[in-house]
Protein backbone atom coordinates (compact mmCIF):
# COMPACT_ATOMS: atom_id res chain seq x y z
CA UNK A 1 0.00 0.00 0.00
CA UNK A 2 1.52 3.44 -1.13
CA UNK A 3 1.68 6.07 0.71
CA UNK A 4 1.50 9.44 0.36
CA UNK A 5 4.18 11.91 1.33
CA UNK A 6 2.02 13.47 4.33
CA UNK A 7 0.69 9.75 5.39
CA UNK A 8 4.86 8.80 6.02
CA UNK A 9 4.77 11.69 8.45
CA UNK A 10 1.67 11.79 10.48
CA UNK A 11 2.00 7.69 10.75
CA UNK A 12 4.17 8.14 13.62
CA UNK A 13 1.94 10.47 15.22
CA UNK A 14 -0.97 8.01 15.39
CA UNK A 15 -1.52 4.96 13.62
CA UNK A 16 2.49 3.58 13.90
CA UNK A 17 3.27 5.80 17.55
CA UNK A 18 5.60 3.76 19.12
CA UNK A 19 5.65 2.93 22.71
CA UNK A 20 1.66 2.55 22.30
CA UNK A 21 1.07 1.45 18.84
CA UNK A 22 4.02 -0.52 18.31
CA UNK A 23 4.93 -1.08 21.76
CA UNK A 24 8.26 -0.73 20.90
CA UNK A 25 11.51 0.68 23.04
CA UNK A 26 9.87 0.36 26.16
CA UNK A 27 12.82 0.65 28.31
CA UNK A 28 13.16 4.25 27.93
CA UNK A 29 9.81 4.42 28.72
CA UNK A 30 9.15 3.46 31.73
CA UNK A 31 12.61 4.66 32.90
CA UNK A 32 12.68 8.15 32.40
CA UNK A 33 9.09 9.28 32.69
CA UNK A 34 9.71 10.70 35.83
CA UNK A 35 8.82 14.08 35.31
CA UNK A 36 7.88 16.09 31.78
CA UNK A 37 11.29 17.46 31.30
CA UNK A 38 12.62 14.79 31.03
CA UNK A 39 10.84 12.83 28.88
CA UNK A 40 10.85 15.55 26.36
CA UNK A 41 15.21 15.94 26.74
CA UNK A 42 14.73 12.04 25.96
CA UNK A 43 12.56 12.47 22.81
CA UNK A 44 14.37 15.14 21.44
CA UNK A 45 17.52 13.15 21.72
CA UNK A 46 15.75 10.05 20.30
CA UNK A 47 14.27 12.09 17.42
CA UNK A 48 17.57 13.29 16.67
CA UNK A 49 19.27 10.09 16.50
CA UNK A 50 16.15 8.56 14.79
CA UNK A 51 16.16 11.38 11.95
CA UNK A 52 20.08 11.28 11.20
CA UNK A 53 20.31 7.57 10.81
CA UNK A 54 17.63 7.44 8.68
CA UNK A 55 18.85 10.34 6.20
CA UNK A 56 22.14 8.14 6.23
CA UNK A 57 21.20 4.43 5.96
CA UNK A 58 18.54 5.54 3.24
CA UNK A 59 21.62 7.47 1.27
CA UNK A 60 24.12 4.33 1.78
CA UNK A 61 20.96 1.80 1.18
CA UNK A 62 22.55 1.31 -2.27
CA UNK A 63 26.17 1.12 -0.84
CA UNK A 64 25.73 -1.16 2.01
CA UNK A 65 26.01 -4.83 1.28
CA UNK A 66 22.90 -6.92 2.80
CA UNK A 67 24.85 -9.26 4.81
CA UNK A 68 26.30 -6.47 6.98
CA UNK A 69 23.71 -3.88 6.88
CA UNK A 70 23.21 -4.66 10.72
CA UNK A 71 26.48 -3.65 11.17
CA UNK A 72 26.52 -1.11 9.30
CA UNK A 73 23.24 0.66 11.18
CA UNK A 74 24.42 0.06 14.26
CA UNK A 75 28.03 2.03 13.25
CA UNK A 76 25.73 4.85 12.17
CA UNK A 77 23.43 5.14 14.85
CA UNK A 78 25.97 4.38 17.62
CA UNK A 79 27.49 7.34 16.03
CA UNK A 80 25.06 9.71 16.21
CA UNK A 81 24.20 8.70 19.29
CA UNK A 82 27.74 9.58 20.88
CA UNK A 83 27.08 13.11 19.12
CA UNK A 84 24.25 13.54 21.26
CA UNK A 85 25.93 12.05 24.26
CA UNK A 86 28.88 14.58 23.98
CA UNK A 87 26.57 17.82 22.61
CA UNK A 88 24.34 17.02 25.73
CA UNK A 89 27.26 17.07 27.75
CA UNK A 90 28.60 20.11 27.24
CA UNK A 91 25.52 22.15 26.95
CA UNK A 92 22.31 20.63 28.87
CA UNK A 93 24.93 19.03 31.61
CA UNK A 94 21.91 18.68 34.28
CA UNK A 95 19.60 16.93 31.77
CA UNK A 96 22.41 14.25 31.58
CA UNK A 97 22.87 13.73 34.91
CA UNK A 98 18.80 12.93 35.05
CA UNK A 99 18.97 10.93 32.14
CA UNK A 100 22.26 9.30 32.55
CA UNK A 101 22.66 6.08 31.01
CA UNK A 102 19.52 5.92 28.99
CA UNK A 103 20.85 8.31 26.33
CA UNK A 104 23.95 5.96 25.45
CA UNK A 105 21.27 3.33 25.38
CA UNK A 106 19.47 4.37 22.88
CA UNK A 107 22.25 2.43 20.47
CA UNK A 108 19.81 -0.33 21.37
CA UNK A 109 17.06 1.20 21.22
CA UNK A 110 14.60 -0.91 18.49
CA UNK A 111 12.56 1.60 17.10
CA UNK A 112 15.84 3.19 15.90
CA UNK A 113 16.79 -0.11 14.50
CA UNK A 114 13.72 -0.58 13.35
CA UNK A 115 13.34 2.23 11.20
CA UNK A 116 16.99 1.83 9.44
CA UNK A 117 15.76 -2.22 8.88
CA UNK A 118 12.39 -1.71 8.04
CA UNK A 119 11.98 1.49 6.24
CA UNK A 120 14.78 3.73 5.39
CA UNK A 121 16.51 0.48 3.63
CA UNK A 122 13.94 0.21 1.41
CA UNK A 123 12.90 3.71 0.62
CA UNK A 124 13.75 7.41 -0.39
CA UNK A 125 16.25 10.00 1.26
CA UNK A 126 12.91 12.47 1.72
CA UNK A 127 10.53 10.02 3.02
CA UNK A 128 12.95 8.16 5.21
CA UNK A 129 13.74 11.45 6.66
CA UNK A 130 9.88 12.36 7.32
CA UNK A 131 9.07 9.18 8.16
CA UNK A 132 12.28 9.63 10.87
CA UNK A 133 10.75 13.24 12.11
CA UNK A 134 7.03 12.01 12.06
CA UNK A 135 8.14 8.77 14.75
CA UNK A 136 10.72 10.96 16.66
CA UNK A 137 8.04 13.39 17.44
CA UNK A 138 5.52 10.57 18.19
CA UNK A 139 7.97 9.27 20.48
CA UNK A 140 8.62 12.55 22.39
CA UNK A 141 4.79 13.44 22.13
CA UNK A 142 4.05 10.01 24.57
CA UNK A 143 6.89 9.96 26.16
CA UNK A 144 5.85 13.62 27.57
CA UNK A 145 2.14 12.42 28.14
CA UNK A 146 3.24 9.49 30.28
CA UNK A 147 5.42 11.75 32.16
CA UNK A 148 2.75 14.33 32.42
CA UNK A 149 0.40 11.84 34.10
CA UNK A 150 2.77 10.18 36.58
CA UNK A 151 4.59 13.28 37.65
CA UNK A 152 1.04 15.19 37.89
CA UNK A 153 -0.66 12.19 39.94
CA UNK A 154 3.09 11.55 41.89
CA UNK A 155 3.81 14.75 42.55
CA UNK A 156 1.29 17.16 41.69
CA UNK A 157 3.78 19.17 40.06
CA UNK A 158 4.99 19.35 36.20
CA UNK A 159 8.37 20.62 35.19
CA UNK A 160 9.42 22.25 32.66
CA UNK A 161 13.33 23.40 32.31
CA UNK A 162 13.38 22.78 35.95
CA UNK A 163 10.46 25.00 37.20
CA UNK A 164 8.11 22.77 39.22
CA UNK A 165 4.74 24.02 38.08
CA UNK A 166 2.27 23.16 41.01
CA UNK A 167 -0.72 22.32 39.45
CA UNK A 168 -2.96 20.69 41.91
CA UNK A 169 -1.93 23.63 44.84
CA UNK A 170 -0.04 23.17 47.88
CA UNK A 171 -2.99 21.27 49.48
CA UNK A 172 -2.55 17.81 46.99
CA UNK A 173 -1.51 14.74 48.87
CA UNK A 174 1.32 13.37 46.26
CA UNK A 175 0.47 9.97 45.01
CA UNK A 176 3.93 8.95 45.27
CA UNK A 177 3.27 5.36 44.17
CA UNK A 178 2.98 6.90 40.30
CA UNK A 179 6.60 8.37 40.03
CA UNK A 180 8.07 4.98 41.28
CA UNK A 181 8.70 2.35 38.76
CA UNK A 182 5.81 -0.21 39.41
CA UNK A 183 4.08 3.36 38.53
CA UNK A 184 5.03 3.05 35.55
CA UNK A 185 3.96 -0.21 34.36
CA UNK A 186 0.67 0.76 35.52
CA UNK A 187 0.65 3.92 33.87
CA UNK A 188 1.37 3.07 30.56
CA UNK A 189 -1.05 0.08 30.89
CA UNK A 190 -3.84 3.17 31.42
CA UNK A 191 -2.87 4.68 28.40
CA UNK A 192 -2.24 1.90 26.25
CA UNK A 193 -5.78 0.70 27.02
CA UNK A 194 -7.17 3.97 26.69
CA UNK A 195 -5.40 4.48 23.57
CA UNK A 196 -7.16 0.76 22.31
CA UNK A 197 -10.83 2.37 23.49
CA UNK A 198 -10.10 5.38 21.38
CA UNK A 199 -9.07 4.43 18.05
CA UNK A 200 -11.27 0.85 18.18
CA UNK A 201 -13.01 1.07 14.76
CA UNK B 1 35.26 -12.82 -3.44
CA UNK B 2 33.79 -9.29 -4.85
CA UNK B 3 31.24 -9.21 -1.95
CA UNK B 4 33.61 -10.33 0.11
CA UNK B 5 36.02 -7.57 -0.67
CA UNK B 6 33.31 -4.87 -1.01
CA UNK B 7 31.78 -5.97 2.90
CA UNK B 8 35.23 -5.31 4.47
CA UNK B 9 35.61 -2.14 2.87
CA UNK B 10 31.73 -0.14 3.14
CA UNK B 11 32.33 -1.55 6.90
CA UNK B 12 36.20 -0.32 6.92
CA UNK B 13 35.26 3.05 5.37
CA UNK B 14 32.09 3.64 7.81
CA UNK B 15 33.96 2.53 11.28
CA UNK B 16 37.03 5.44 9.66
CA UNK B 17 34.37 8.12 9.27
CA UNK B 18 32.43 7.38 12.48
CA UNK B 19 35.89 7.54 14.59
CA UNK B 20 36.93 10.17 12.61
CA UNK B 21 33.99 12.64 13.11
CA UNK B 22 33.36 12.00 16.31
CA UNK B 23 37.05 12.70 17.70
CA UNK B 24 36.15 15.51 15.80
CA UNK B 25 33.43 16.37 17.65
CA UNK B 26 35.22 15.02 21.25
CA UNK B 27 38.16 18.00 21.17
CA UNK B 28 35.64 20.48 20.03
CA UNK B 29 33.41 19.69 23.29
CA UNK B 30 35.93 18.54 25.86
CA UNK B 31 36.56 21.71 26.97
CA UNK B 32 33.19 22.89 27.60
CA UNK B 33 32.40 19.31 28.61
CA UNK B 34 34.78 19.80 31.66
CA UNK B 35 33.83 23.16 33.24
CA UNK B 36 30.21 22.15 32.78
CA UNK B 37 31.26 18.78 35.07
CA UNK B 38 33.13 21.21 37.40
CA UNK B 39 30.15 23.38 37.35
CA UNK B 40 27.49 21.46 37.87
CA UNK B 41 29.77 18.96 39.89
CA UNK B 42 31.39 20.56 42.22
CA UNK B 43 30.88 24.23 41.64
CA UNK B 44 27.51 23.95 44.13
CA UNK B 45 30.24 23.37 46.66
CA UNK B 46 32.94 25.95 45.38
CA UNK B 47 30.38 28.65 45.63
CA UNK B 48 28.80 28.02 49.30
CA UNK B 49 32.21 27.94 50.24
CA UNK B 50 33.83 31.16 48.50
CA UNK B 51 30.53 32.85 48.80
CA UNK B 52 32.34 36.59 48.90
CA UNK B 53 34.50 36.03 46.50
CA UNK B 54 34.90 38.77 43.64
CA UNK B 55 35.73 36.12 41.17
CA UNK B 56 34.95 33.18 39.62
CA UNK B 57 36.93 30.20 41.34
CA UNK B 58 36.08 27.93 38.78
CA UNK B 59 37.96 30.21 36.12
CA UNK B 60 40.46 31.12 38.17
CA UNK B 61 41.69 27.20 38.99
CA UNK B 62 45.26 25.89 38.48
CA UNK B 63 46.98 22.58 39.10
CA UNK B 64 49.79 21.77 41.24
CA UNK B 65 51.98 18.17 41.44
CA UNK B 66 51.12 16.10 44.68
CA UNK B 67 53.71 13.22 44.61
CA UNK B 68 52.09 11.66 41.12
CA UNK B 69 49.03 13.15 41.54
CA UNK B 70 47.60 15.95 39.65
CA UNK B 71 45.22 17.99 42.30
CA UNK B 72 43.08 21.07 40.74
CA UNK B 73 42.82 24.33 43.28
CA UNK B 74 40.26 26.93 43.26
CA UNK B 75 40.90 30.07 44.12
CA UNK B 76 38.97 32.87 46.07
CA UNK B 77 39.45 36.47 45.42
CA UNK B 78 38.22 38.81 48.16
CA UNK B 79 38.67 42.65 48.58
CA UNK B 80 41.13 42.08 45.61
CA UNK B 81 43.55 39.82 47.29
CA UNK B 82 43.32 35.97 46.68
CA UNK B 83 41.86 34.87 50.21
CA UNK B 84 41.37 31.39 49.95
CA UNK B 85 42.14 28.37 48.27
CA UNK B 86 39.42 25.25 47.45
CA UNK B 87 40.79 21.77 46.67
CA UNK B 88 38.82 18.26 46.38
CA UNK B 89 39.90 15.12 48.66
CA UNK B 90 37.92 12.08 49.84
CA UNK B 91 36.49 9.94 52.98
CA UNK B 92 35.78 6.27 53.41
CA UNK B 93 31.92 6.52 54.19
CA UNK B 94 28.97 4.42 54.18
CA UNK B 95 28.46 3.80 50.55
CA UNK B 96 31.76 4.32 48.90
CA UNK B 97 33.97 7.42 48.87
CA UNK B 98 32.65 10.69 49.99
CA UNK B 99 33.85 13.57 47.77
CA UNK B 100 34.90 17.12 50.40
CA UNK B 101 35.43 20.39 49.37
CA UNK B 102 37.64 22.18 51.42
CA UNK B 103 38.34 25.47 51.55
CA UNK B 104 41.56 26.97 53.39
CA UNK B 105 41.12 30.56 54.63
CA UNK B 106 45.22 31.49 53.21
CA UNK B 107 44.90 34.99 55.46
CA UNK B 108 43.63 34.02 58.89
CA UNK B 109 45.22 30.26 58.65
CA UNK B 110 41.72 28.69 59.33
CA UNK B 111 39.38 26.60 57.32
CA UNK B 112 36.38 28.48 55.41
CA UNK B 113 34.50 25.92 54.74
CA UNK B 114 33.82 22.42 53.35
CA UNK B 115 31.22 20.90 51.06
CA UNK B 116 29.91 17.49 49.92
CA UNK B 117 30.41 17.04 46.17
CA UNK B 118 29.90 13.37 45.06
CA UNK B 119 28.19 10.32 47.70
CA UNK B 120 26.94 7.56 47.60
CA UNK B 121 25.49 7.52 51.52
CA UNK B 122 21.89 6.44 52.33
CA UNK B 123 18.99 9.09 51.57
CA UNK B 124 17.87 10.92 54.98
CA UNK B 125 20.70 9.43 56.71
CA UNK B 126 24.36 10.04 55.89
CA UNK B 127 22.98 12.40 52.40
CA UNK B 128 22.15 15.12 55.22
CA UNK B 129 26.34 15.62 55.20
CA UNK B 130 25.22 17.50 51.54
CA UNK B 131 21.48 18.48 51.75
CA UNK B 132 21.95 19.85 55.42
CA UNK B 133 23.79 23.17 55.98
CA UNK B 134 24.28 22.97 59.70
CA UNK B 135 26.54 19.75 59.81
CA UNK B 136 29.07 21.07 57.35
CA UNK B 137 28.69 24.54 59.27
CA UNK B 138 30.07 23.12 61.73
CA UNK B 139 33.79 23.32 60.26
CA UNK B 140 33.86 27.32 59.30
CA UNK B 141 36.85 28.54 61.09
CA UNK B 142 38.30 25.94 62.47
CA UNK B 143 41.74 26.19 63.15
CA UNK B 144 44.36 24.56 60.06
CA UNK B 145 46.55 22.34 63.62
CA UNK B 146 43.53 19.69 63.22
CA UNK B 147 42.86 17.19 63.54
CA UNK B 148 39.02 17.42 63.31
CA UNK B 149 37.42 14.64 65.09
CA UNK B 150 33.16 13.88 65.57
CA UNK B 151 32.45 14.41 69.22
CA UNK B 152 32.15 10.52 69.77
CA UNK B 153 35.59 10.80 69.18
CA UNK B 154 36.73 13.22 71.61
CA UNK B 155 36.11 16.16 68.92
CA UNK B 156 34.02 19.03 68.43
CA UNK B 157 32.39 18.27 65.32
CA UNK B 158 28.66 16.75 66.18
CA UNK B 159 27.93 13.39 63.69
CA UNK B 160 24.72 13.56 62.27
CA UNK B 161 22.65 11.20 64.04
CA UNK B 162 22.61 7.97 62.32
CA UNK B 163 25.27 8.26 60.31
CA UNK B 164 28.39 8.45 62.29
CA UNK B 165 30.66 6.68 59.60
CA UNK B 166 29.32 9.91 57.06
CA UNK B 167 30.75 12.56 59.52
CA UNK B 168 33.80 10.13 60.32
CA UNK B 169 34.20 10.30 56.64
CA UNK B 170 33.92 13.84 56.17
CA UNK B 171 36.26 14.46 58.80
CA UNK B 172 39.06 12.26 57.84
CA UNK B 173 38.87 14.21 54.21
CA UNK B 174 39.19 17.44 55.95
CA UNK B 175 42.13 16.34 57.97
CA UNK B 176 43.54 14.97 54.86
CA UNK B 177 43.05 18.01 53.06
CA UNK B 178 44.67 20.16 55.92
CA UNK B 179 47.84 17.75 55.70
CA UNK B 180 47.96 18.18 52.01
CA UNK B 181 47.62 22.02 52.07
CA UNK B 182 50.58 22.32 54.98
CA UNK B 183 52.71 19.68 52.47
CA UNK B 184 51.87 21.87 49.13
CA UNK B 185 51.62 25.61 51.15
CA UNK B 186 55.71 27.13 50.27
CA UNK B 187 54.11 25.70 46.16
CA UNK B 188 50.50 27.64 46.81
CA UNK B 189 51.70 30.81 48.45
CA UNK B 190 53.69 31.01 45.12
CA UNK B 191 50.90 30.78 42.89
CA UNK B 192 48.20 32.73 44.89
CA UNK B 193 50.76 35.58 44.41
CA UNK B 194 49.75 36.10 40.73
CA UNK B 195 46.24 36.67 41.99
CA UNK B 196 47.30 39.81 43.28
CA UNK B 197 45.60 42.93 41.57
Amino acid sequence: MARSIVQEFTKGLWDEVPPFRLVLGLCPVLAVTKSVENGIGMGVATTFVLVCSNVLVSMLRKVIPAKVRIACFIIIIATFVTVVELVMQAFAYPLFLKLGIFIPLIVVNCIVLGRSEAFASKNGMFRSLLDGLGIGIGFTLSLSALAAVRELLGTGDLTIWEKPIQVFGPSYQPFSFMVEAPGAFVALGLMLCLMNLVGKK
Amino acid sequence: MRDMIKMLLVLTILATLSGWVLAAIRDNTKDRIENQVLEFVKGPAIRSILEEATNDPIIDRFQLKDGDMERTFFVGVMDGAPRAVTFETSGKGYGGDVGLMVGIDVTDNQIMGVGVTTHGETPGMGAKAKTDPSFVAQFRELPLKGPVKVTGDGGSINAISGATITSRAVCSATNDALQIYEKLKPQLTEKLKEFNK
